[in-house]
């Protein structure tokens, strides 16, 4: 029964990894830009989080009112005068203005906070669960996290395929010069898609600080994790990337279980085989 | 009149015998100068080492890797490993280290090379992380705590403080003008042409006849050969060994971009006055702990904003100063 728990939590705990993911995906999909930044937002988020539900004594969940908006306005300011600047055909000046960022904030965050480690509390939201068999139970909170992750993929897709917002994604991604030709402001388009994408980074960032400890150096980590989960699921395939951070939760809930010390490892383990036998990742989308 | 073809310029002449001055004034330093000097110089050499190496890398080879401290810690550990469990003379096992770090890169380079662009920075990343677990589970290398190097085997590299030190000092001496050595020499050969090719146009290079896929593969498969080499060498110079210390991504590749990327990327200079603004700015900004981290990626973030090059790219435009040229210049003779 233990290995049914270690499964089932691990499904659940993917949800939480493909949210990380999506945010990355979405961006990716649009401009092509890999945000070396991301799991530092997330874990930037969380600290927003917890100093506005220190001010204004919220519950986390209600928090997300006010954390969502200040993060996608973050988001597009953080395009308009950042990314947009250095996005061209050369991959190098982005992804290192990225990695500069990432480590801004980290020690950003070190400086305004310490290193101790913080928590969101969400009273009987953290330890609240049901059992569905002897000796398994769901937290409401994981079944809400992947509840989350599934709304946010089907909202994304729904913005991609039947909004003009998601038409203009489209139409970039595929061509920027004939997408300009067409009268589309690509900056602009690309401002809205890191908004969209930050919204995404603040709910993944007070989910986790509910779930768990958080510090200023978790960033990388969770980088790695929504990464992995975009890559195992397949390149472009946002359902793909649900499953690719179910697996991901799957193999570190595994690895646990065999030795606490190989939880991480195991993920990676899981994302280094599907790289090396599907590169492509698991269901890659038809047209590269 | 007439024309002649030459590699040389005024000003690399004039640098090749200052820097023979310098390199001869540097290997006198155990003479001249104290420890403290001796290992901040040590220090300088082991981050030259890897700002150059790095620099080969993501500068002339496109392939940005933020995964570097997978080579570094390998190296250590490889070195640490024969000097801990067979008794090895630490010195002798640098070497053994490059090789072996060589061999591990292979099978890293076909999965990560799998990966596109961007991410396949992120690949590199996983690899270190997945290196350094794996070490953190050995335990007798000291699992994730760590280890020291045994005093007995200390004692094989020099059998005064003095010779320690100041063998330790030479290797890090020799190892730091190696990496630079091989980057100016790489450059300046088939492959280096191939490189250049490279850099300024993938797509019209394959289609001369670069093959872009094995000049890549064996660039990566150096690169990371040498950096195990420097990675034994922080052992010795740090006496200890550490998963954290050991794949730190901060040490070994954060700062090593850091001075690259504000001393000039793809250029050889770059990496040269990138350390040094690098130990300057560390000197002046060292109390400010993790401020002064801040300061160094806001610096970066500011240099690829207005000067994509870096300082070395700017002085290169502005007054035409090759110290290291590599292309071939046409001169008037009377």
């Amino acid at each position: 029964m233990e290995w049914v728990n270690a499964i089932i939590q691990g499904v659940l705990v993917g949800g939480l990894y493909a949210l990380f993911a999506a945010g990355l995906s979405l961006i990716f999909g649009v401009m092509r830009l890999v945000n070396i930044a991301h799991g530092d937002l997330i874990v930037a988020a969380a600290y927003l989080a917890w100093v506005i539900i220190q001010v204004t004594g919220l519950h986390p969940l209600a928090s997300l009112i006010l954390v969502l908006p200040i993060a996608a306005l973050v988001g597009y300011f953080l395009q308009f005068a950042l990314f947009n600047r250095v996005l061209g055909k050369d991959i190098l000046p982005p992804l290192l203005v990225s990695f500069g960022l990432s480590v801004i904030i980290q020690n950003g965050l070190l400086a305004a906070f310490t290193v101790n480690s913080h928590r969101l509390q969400a009273g009987a939201l953290e330890t609240a669960s049901f059992e569905i068999l002897p000796g398994v139970g769901i937290g409401f909170l994981p079944l809400l996290t992947f509840a989350a992750a599934v709304g946010v993929i089907a909202g994304l897709h729904w913005i991609f395929y039947h909004t003009a917002l998601g038409r203009a994604f489209r139409a970039t991604s595929d061509d920027t010069e004939i997408a300009a030709l067409m009268g589309l402001d690509n900056k602009k388009v690309y401002s809205w898609a890191m908004a969209l994408c930050l919204a995404i980074v603040a709910l993944a960032g007070v989910l986790l600080a509910i779930r768990s400890n958080f510090d200023p150096f978790m960033g990388p980590g969770r980088l790695i994790f929504g990464f992995e989960a975009v890559i195992i699921g397949g390149l472009g395939n946002l359902w793909g990337t649900l499953v690719g951070g179910v697996i991901l939760g799957v193999a570190q809930g595994l690895g646990a279980e065999i030795d606490p010390g190989w939880q991480v490892l195991a993920g990676h383990v899981a994302f280094l085989l599907v790289l090396a036998f599907r590169p492509r990742g698991l269901f890659p989308r038809i047209s590269g | 009149m007439s024309a002649a073809i030459s590699r040389s310029t005024r000003a690399s002449t004039i640098a090749g015998f200052a820097a023979l001055i310098i390199v001869a004034a540097l290997i006198g330093s155990p003479w001249w100068g104290d420890v403290a000097t001796e290992r901040l110089i040590g220090e300088f050499m082991v981050y030259l080492a890897l700002a150059s190496l790095w620099n080969l890398l993501a500068g002339y080879t496109g392939l940005v890797s933020v995964g570097q401290q997978a080579f570094v810690g390998f190296g250590a550990y490889v070195a640490f490993t024969l000097a801990l469990l067979y008794g090895w003379n630490p010195l002798y096992a640098v070497p053994v280290a490059g090789v072996a770090t060589a061999l591990i890169s292979i099978p890293v380079a076909r999965l990560v090379f799998r990966l596109a662009g961007a991410y396949f920075a992120i690949g590199t990343w996983v690899v270190a992380e997945v290196f350094r677990l794996v070490f953190a589970q050995v335990t007798t290398l000291g699992g994730g705590s760590g280890e020291s190097l045994p005093i007995n085997t200390i004692k094989l590299i020099g059998v005064t403080k003095f010779w320690r030190e100041a063998t330790i000092y030479w290797l890090a001496l020799a190892l730091g003008i190696a990496a630079l050595a091989l980057v100016y020499g790489l450059l300046r050969s088939r492959i280096g042409l191939a490189l250049t090719a490279i850099r300024d146009n993938e797509t019209a290079s394959v289609s001369l006849g670069v093959r872009i896929s094995h000049v890549k593969y064996a660039v990566y498969v150096l690169v990371a050969g040498v950096t195990g080499m420097v990675g034994a060498l922080i052992l010795l110079q740090k006496i200890r060994v550490s998963p954290d210390a050991a794949f730190s991504v901060n040490d070994w590749t954060a700062f090593v971009i850091f001075i690259v990327v504000i001393g000039g990327i793809g250029t050889i200079e770059g990496p040269i006055v990138g350390t040094l603004v690098y130990f300057l700015l560390r000197g002046f900004l060292a109390d400010l702990g993790g401020i002064y981290l801040l300061i160094l990626g806001a610096l970066a973030i500011a240099i690829m904003l207005t000067a994509p090059k870096g300082i070395w790219g700017y002085v290169q435009k502005r007054y035409r100063l090759y110290l290291f040229p590599t292309g071939y210049r046409v001169t008037e003779t009377e």
